[in-house]
């Protein structure tokens, strides 16, 4: 007798299987990776500064993370275009929402995997103190968290249309500016010269938290009509 | 009455004034049919005819542009969720990710579909039914097209659908392999079958009934399969047949 999965239980079967896939692969993590390493290393030469701090730091650190992250949101749906992924959800004895919160489950541990190399790239290459870094970790978690909702709902819109490459950016980018605005505004007072500044840093965390919150409930509550024809 | 009960009690399939329509041009126009549970409808036609846009409907795939369309007591596209689970299909892609494994893939499928013990026994069973149990670790994408077709047809029985949309199921095998997988896809009780072929004998000496569909996508004949003969096959496939899908009309009429 089949029981099928709940819907956060089939979204870990989907979440598995694209791990799976990237692990074999590897098409967007050493990517990214590399995309953040080389624009860090033009910021470098192009500032001409061996030290960055406060607000400055906090632009060069984010608008790395958010380009990079742009090249996983548009590889995120293709396996299931081309490879009829989403028919085989519809299919199946599932709620479609399943498959955004893999997607965006997904591109969290995607932009962790990069972060976790990128960051001390970025603290190599411009940073004398290194305090302001532990205390970023729960923005940088709201952050990816933001990137990966969003983008797994705008990335479900724009991939069925023929300019989804321009679409998703085009789309995303407006959606994402609260999302960055928060994330500097909590990141500079963290990277300040002389040490990390926390005024201001709870409110921004709320900031982002919420939101996570608005778009993930929007997705939740949208996600399964997009996957419609 | 239950909505169950009611369900089990209603054809597998009651389709009336069925229209698609792609941008400009209808796919199918004024289709009305029905299929009692347990029997198998053929469904020929012309390339081009509407074929495999009627098998995607039945799917819950793609949204009817107008018309009414019962599967197995559910009302598409507003009851397609109450279908998820009990279908089985088999379109021209194979929906396998060619990354993963043969088995890696039904794997995967057979979570989704819930069953038991992850499905391990019936992967096994299937694999060996289509000689493929030698290639279980082999990845999609290494495969020839045969065997990803052979594969597929392992996809879209896995879970026993109560009924299975196939669309030209045995393209792509050699006489060999398609015998392999006619069991797998044959009839038997409590399975409805819906298969698009072009081979017209297969259509015959397989089905039940026969739906054969004009080139604009119209109705061209629709009865026993015992009685659709030569001359009803000439008939939807001869070039004096209406023409290519038209420019779209006013129809449906509102």
């Amino acid at each position: 007798m089949s029981r099928p999965p709940g819907i956060f239980a089939a979204a870990r079967i989907v979440l598995l299987k694209d791990l799976r896939v990237e692990l074999r692969t590897l098409e967007s993590v050493p990517a990214m990776v590399l995309f953040a390493t080389t624009i860090y290393v033009i910021f470098r030469f192009g500032l001409d500064r061996t030290t960055l701090d406060g607000g400055l730091a906090a632009g060069v650190l984010l608008v790395t993370v958010l380009f990079a992250a742009l090249l996983a949101i548009n590889r995120l749906f293709v396996a299931e275009r081309e490879q009829g992924g989403f028919e085989a959800i519809r299919l199946a004895p599932i709620d479609g929402t399943a498959l955004f919160l893999a997607k965006a489950a997904a591109l969290i541990t995607y932009l962790t995997a990069l972060e976790i190399v990128a960051i001390p790239i970025f603290g190599l290459f411009f940073l004398d103190d290194w305090g302001g870094i532990p205390p970023l970790i729960p923005v940088l978690i709201l952050l990816n968290a933001g990137f990966a909702i969003t983008g797994a709902l705008i990335s479900v819109i724009a991939t069925n249309s023929r300019a989804r490459d321009l679409l998703a950016p085009l789309i995303l980018l407006p959606l994402l500016v609260p999302l960055m605005i928060a994330a500097a505004g909590a990141a500079q007072g963290l990277l300040a010269a002389g040490g990390p500044d926390y005024a201001d840093f709870t409110q921004w965390l709320v900031v982002l938290g919420l939101y996570d919150l608005v778009f993930l409930l929007i997705g939740y509550a949208v996600f399964d009509f997009l996957l419609e024809d | 009455m239950s909505a169950a009960e009611t369900a089990v009690d209603e054809p597998a399939l009651a389709v009336e004034g069925l229209y698609r329509a792609y941008g400009e041009s209808w796919a199918l126009r004024e289709l009305g049919f029905g299929l009692d549970r347990g029997r198998t409808l053929s469904v020929v036609g012309a390339n081009g005819a509407g074929k495999s846009t009627l098998l995607r409907i039945l799917a819950g795939l793609l949204r009817p542009s107008e018309g009414a369309v019962r599967v197995l007591g559910s009302s598409l596209p507003h009851e397609t969720w109450r279908l998820r689970g009990r279908v089985g299909y088999l379109g021209h892609e194979a929906l396998l990710y060619r990354e993963l494994s043969a088995a890696e893939n039904l794997r995967f499928h057979a979570r989704l579909f819930g069953l038991p013990g992850q499905g391990a026994g019936r992967i096994a069973e299937l694999l060996a039914a289509v000689g493929l149990e030698h290639r279980a670790d082999s990845r999609v994408g290494e495969m020839s097209a045969g065997m990803v077709q052979r594969l597929a047809i392992c996809r879209a029985v896995l879970h026993e659908p109560e009924l299975l949309l196939l669309d030209e199921p045995v393209a792509h095998l050699d006489p060999d392999a398609a015998a392999t997988v006619a069991p797998l896809i044959g009839a038997r009780e409590g399975r409805t079958r819906v298969i698009v072929t072009h081979d017209l004998a297969s259509a015959r000496a397989g089905a039940d009934r026969v739906l054969a569909l004009g080139r604009d996508g119209r109705l061209a004949y629709e009865g026993p399969a015992s009685a659709f003969d030569e001359r009803a096959a000439d008939a939807v496939f001869s070039e004096r047949a209406r023409p290519a899908a038209a420019a779209l009309d006013p129809e449906p009429s509102s």
